[in-house]
This record gives C-alpha cells, sequence and structure tokens, in this order.
C-alpha cells in the first residue's frame, strides 16, 4: 500500500482547508492509499516524450470588444446574500481588531 | 408528445400538469427531484399554449417539460449540486442551457438529484440522499446523474438534462434502461454548468429514444461566446442523422479492452447481440485495439481531484458558499472558518478528491501522478484517432453490471469508481458518446447498455447507429424496453 500516514491526510486536509475528525483521518488514510496504490498504475507507462495532454481541445484567449454593456444589475446580484447593506454584501466580522 | 402539442390534441398545460400529478405519486419512492417547479412549470406552459393559439411558429418541442439536472445554474430556481455548502443558493441568472430550453418554449419541472458535485457513480453521495432505481427501488439509479436518469424512467419527465464528466449520464442511461448522450466536449455550452472538473464536463440529454435526444441535443447545442472552450464550428444535423437511422456499409469497431474480465455475463451478452443486430443490417464489425484504455480510470482519477481540488476552492464560506464559524473558537481566523466551513459543507466522497487532488497536484508527487496522468491522456487519445482510422463508430458494454443495491459499494470507493471504466476514455478524449438500452440481463431481469463513441464533433454518427440499432431492438422486444419495468404507482407512497 502507498505510505500516506494519518499525519500526510492531516497535512493535505490543511492545505486543502478542511478540518477533519480523528475518525475521518483514520478512514480517509486507508481510503486514500488503497485508491493511490491503485491509479499509481499510471507509473507503469513509459514516460518517453510523450506531450501531456492537459485539455481536449487546443485553447486560444476568447476576447470582444471593450465596450460597455449591460450586466447583472445590483438588485439581481444581492439576490442571494443573506444580509446586505448599502447595495453591498454585509458579512459576519471574522477577523480580530489586530 | 411534441406531436400532439403541434397538431392540439393536449395542450402544454394538460401535459406539465400529468407530469407533476406523477411526480406526486412516485417521487417520495424515487426521490429523483431536489426541487419541483410546479407553479413556473405551468405558468411557461400557459405562455406557450398561448403563443400556440396566436397563431406563433414554435419550435418544434415548445411545451414539452423538462427537469434540469441540479449543477446547471436557473434563475430563481434553487441549486444546490446535491451538496450542504450550496444549500439556498438561487441563482440571479440561468446556464446558457437552460437559457436555450427557455427559449426554445420547454417548461421547467424542476431540478433533480445527483452525486454532490457530480462526484460519485450512484447518487447515494447527494446530500439530501439517494435516488432509487425505477426498475428496483432497492438499487442505484446509477451517477452521477441519478435523478436526471430516474425522472425520465419514471415518468416524472419525458426529457431531462445531465452533465457527464466520467459517464455521469451514459452510466445512468445504462441502468434505467434509458438513452443518455454525452456530447463531444464544447459542443454545448458549459457556461453557468457548476465546474466539477473543466476538462471534462459536458451537458447533454437524457431521454427515453434516440430521436427525443437527437431533438433535445439540437435545441442545446452550438457555440456560446460566454464559454471559452465552446467549438464554433458547423456541425452535422444530429436530429437528420437520428432520422435516417442507417448502418449500412458502415464500419463498426468492438473495442477490445472493453467488456472482458469485470463485466457481467448478462450486459455481455445483450451486447454481443446488440453488435450482431448491427451486423445484420450491413454494418461492417471488426474488433479494435486500445491499448491505453486499461489506464484511463487511472489517469482519469487522478486529473479529475486536481482539476477539482482548484474548481471546488472557492467553496469556502468566504467567497461562496455557506459559512460555519468553528465550534469554541473566540475571534477564528480567515482559515479556521474556511476549514470548519468545507467539513461541515462537503460529504466524504468531495472531501477523498479533493484531498486526493491536494495530494496529485503538491510538490514532489506532480510528476509521478498528474504528469503521468496527462501523458496517459494523450495516449488515449492517439487510440482513439488510430481507431477512427479504421472505424466510423466504436462499441462497448456502457456499464460492467447492472444497478447494484444502495449501500453495496458505499464503503468500497475504488470498486464505485470501477463502474465508469468504460465511459472515462471519451471524456479524456472529447469524443461524444451514447447509451441506449441493449435490453435486460438474464440473471436479475435489470436493464443494460450499449454505448456507442464517434469522432469529436461527428456526433451525428452516434444518432445514426443509435436510431437503427433501437428500431432493430424495439421490433424484437414489441416495445419500449421501459414497459417492462415494474408499476411504480403500486408502491408509490
Amino acid at each position: 500500500m502507498s505510505a500516506l500516514s494519518r499525519d500526510d491526510v492531516a497535512h493535505l486536509a490543511g492545505l486543502a482547508r478542511i478540518d477533519l475528525s480523528d475518525a475521518e483521518l483514520d478512514r480517509m488514510a486507508g481510503e486514500l492509499g488503497v485508491i493511490l496504490d491503485s491509479v499509481a498504475k499510471v507509473q507503469e507507462v513509459s514516460a518517453g516524450d510523450i506531450e501531456p495532454m492537459s485539455h481536449p481541445l487546443p485553447l486560444t484567449n476568447v476576447t470582444r470588444p471593450d465596450v460597455v454593456r449591460p450586466s447583472l444589475g445590483a438588485e439581481a446580484a444581492l439576490s442571494g446574500a443573506p444580509q446586505q447593506d448599502q447595495q453591498r454584501f454585509s458579512v459576519p466580522r471574522i477577523l480580530a481588531e489586530d | 408528445m411534441a406531436h400532439a402539442l403541434g397538431s392540439g390534441e393536449l395542450s402544454s398545460v394538460e401535459i406539465v400538469q400529468a407530469h407533476l400529478d406523477r411526480i406526486a405519486a412516485v417521487d417520495a419512492d424515487v426521490h429523483a427531484y431536489l426541487h419541483v417547479d410546479g407553479e413556473g412549470a405551468l405558468a411557461a406552459a400557459r405562455e406557450v399554449d398561448s403563443r400556440r393559439a396566436s397563431g406563433e411558429e414554435l419550435h418544434v418541442l415548445a411545451g414539452v417539460p423538462i427537469a434540469v439536472k441540479d449543477v446547471l445554474a436557473t434563475k430563481g430556481l434553487p441549486t444546490t449540486c446535491g451538496s450542504k455548502i450550496l444549500e439556498g443558493w438561487v441563482p440571479p441568472y440561468d446556464a446558457t442551457v437552460v437559457a436555450k430550453l427557455r427559449a426554445a418554449g420547454m417548461p421547467i419541472l424542476g431540478k433533480t438529484n445527483m452525486d454532490e458535485f457530480a462526484m460519485g457513480s450512484s447518487t447515494e453521495h447527494s446530500a439530501y440522499g439517494p435516488t432509487h432505481n425505477p426498475w428496483d427501488l432497492t438499487r442505484i439509479p446509477g451517477g452521477s446523474g441519478g435523478g436526471s436518469a430516474a425522472v425520465v424512467a419514471a415518468y416524472e419527465a419525458p426529457l431531462a438534462i445531465g452533465t457527464d464528466t466520467g459517464g455521469s449520464i451514459r452510466q445512468p442511461a445504462s441502468v434505467t434502461g434509458t438513452v443518455g448522450v454525452k456530447p463531444t466536449y464544447g459542443g454545448v455550452s458549459r457556461y453557468g454548468l457548476v465546474a466539477l472538473a473543466s476538462s471534462l464536463d459536458q451537458a447533454g440529454p437524457c431521454t427515453r429514444t434516440v430521436l427525443d435526444a437527437a431533438l433535445l441535443h439540437s435545441v442545446i447545442g452550438g457555440h456560446d461566446p460566454l464559454d471559452s472552450t465552446s467549438i464554433n464550428a458547423p456541425v452535422p444535423s444530429v436530429v437528420a442523422a437520428a432520422r435516417r437511422a442507417d448502418v449500412k456499409g458502415l464500419r463498426v469497431g468492438v473495442i477490445k479492452e472493453l467488456g472482458g474480465e469485470g463485466y457481467q455475463n448478462g450486459v455481455r451478452d445483450r451486447f454481443d447481440e446488440s453488435v450482431a443486430l448491427l451486423q445484420e443490417a450491413g454494418a461492417e464489425v471488426v474488433e479494435v485495439s486500445c491499448p491505453s484504455f486499461d489506464y484511463a480510470l487511472a489517469a482519469y482519477y487522478l486529473i479529475l481531484p486536481s482539476e477539482a481540488s482548484s474548481n471546488l476552492a472557492k467553496f469556502d464560506g468566504m467567497r461562496y458558499g455557506a459559512r460555519v464559524l468553528p465550534a469554541g473558537v473566540d475571534d477564528p481566523s480567515a482559515e479556521q472558518v474556511m476549514a470548519a466551513t468545507r467539513d461541515a459543507g462537503f460529504g466524504d466522497e468531495v472531501k477523498r478528491r479533493i484531498i486526493l487532488g491536494t495530494y496529485a497536484l503538491s510538490s514532489g508527487y506532480y510528476d509521478a501522478y498528474y504528469g503521468q496522468a496527462q501523458k496517459v491522456r494523450r495516449l488515449i487519445a492517439d487510440d482513439f484517432a488510430a481507431a477512427f482510422e479504421k472505424v466510423d463508430v466504436l462499441v462497448s458494454p456502457t456499464a460492467p453490471t447492472t444497478a447494484f443495491k444502495l449501500g453495496d459499494k458505499l464503503d468500497d470507493p475504488m470498486s464505485m469508481y470501477l463502474q465508469d471504466v468504460a465511459t472515462i476514455p471519451a471524456n479524456l478524449a472529447g469524443v461524444p458518446g451514447m447509451s441506449l438500452p441493449s435490453g435486460l440481463a438474464d440473471e436479475d431481469g435489470l436493464p443494460t447498455g450499449i454505448q456507442i463513441l464517434a469522432p469529436a464533433t461527428h456526433d451525428d454518427r452516434l444518432y445514426g447507429v443509435g436510431a437503427a440499432l433501437e428500431r432493430m431492438l424495439l421490433d424484437r422486444w414489441g416495445a419500449p424496453l421501459l414497459t417492462q419495468a415494474p408499476e411504480l404507482s403500486a408502491k408509490g407512497a
């Protein structure tokens, strides 16, 4: 099994900004080990000079003329906000004074 | 239905009301809808009826109601992606697909259940509870678009929209006895489709017949300047191909790597019969080898989580989604709020894939996992290109098994992932695919599906072959496969 310890999973969860309980960490370490063992199969393919493919289409920048045009109005944009004030999203403070 | 509307035999209001009644009768058991918009659908139906009465020329599907997977933004209708983190969100705009449905005069019945953020193959990973397969309520309807397939199979909607990242339209179609199409990547706009894996996601039709799928495909397809990955090129008519329904002289390749070990006997038997029918109808059938397909599942389960970990980073309680404050922490930091929000808002499968993607993209492992998976993706695209030099379409069973029991694979993610083994290569390469019913497996009497694949932008070939095969199978069965499904109302709530 791929070496992915409980501490490794905790570190990854921290990077991904997800709190995991002790039980979740224990379970996920085992599950991810099994999954990683399976997906490691991609390493059997000789890398050679194969060009990596990140997307099925050749991507190009799409631009439009820089002209003013109608967009989502303030009322519509704020329609999903639990709280609003003076045409702005109102959110609870999460940072201390300092 | 479209014919009855056009001839005045039925009104759109009557059809919508009949579907709302059906939903009221059976959806407590099936749980295919997350949100039903009866008032909105009836209002749209009344408008279409009025326009038709005034002599206005309407789209052929005008007045035919439809259900939409809950991953597409719908103005004024909740859009949750099957997740608690988006619970209660009502978008202020329509996805392009939805806007096109409305422009065609199609009333939207509601939003269909799905695996959370389209991650899963069984619709058991919805935060709002699983959908049940109309053929057997103890079984899964496939995933992630199990809701969209189930509403069509249960006659709760005549048509539905799904999305397919690794098979989420085709595999549910296979296990519910319906037709599902993943169009060519870029053939249908992704604007307003909440992204799971941007290079793989594709919206498409879920229907009961191939012609229905073609008509719906023609409504939602086409270039969209709001989507930078939308193809801006003319494509052959899928409706004309479905009406032509001809395979004479066509070269059909059976994919050697899909259909062997791990495939249920009944699935293989029905597939072999369908291939024999194509041959009888004048198609030339040959076996084609795509050796890199053996690595497709592994590559997919590295590429998808990598893209998903990036796409879902925005659901952190700061930029998007619900906000949860960590318990017992005074003056929490922004990071602590994000972590608590994402823990409470995401389900197990989403967390698992985000962490897997974080690992695959992390320093020291990138080349061995994500980079290597991208090279496999190239090899798979090359396999398709080589195969389509020899044949016009490729075929395989859609899913390795019929619908399994709810709960059977929940504790075994790899076993669940194997459900997509035959459908994933098409997403990696961007080619179109269709699943249509191929009959019932002898072992369990449940639906099986045959998958048809074509080169990119040649979606019309799916419809030509699919419609021809459907016609031959109908002749054999004497009636659509869905007529053999158990009557739901007998079990209804």
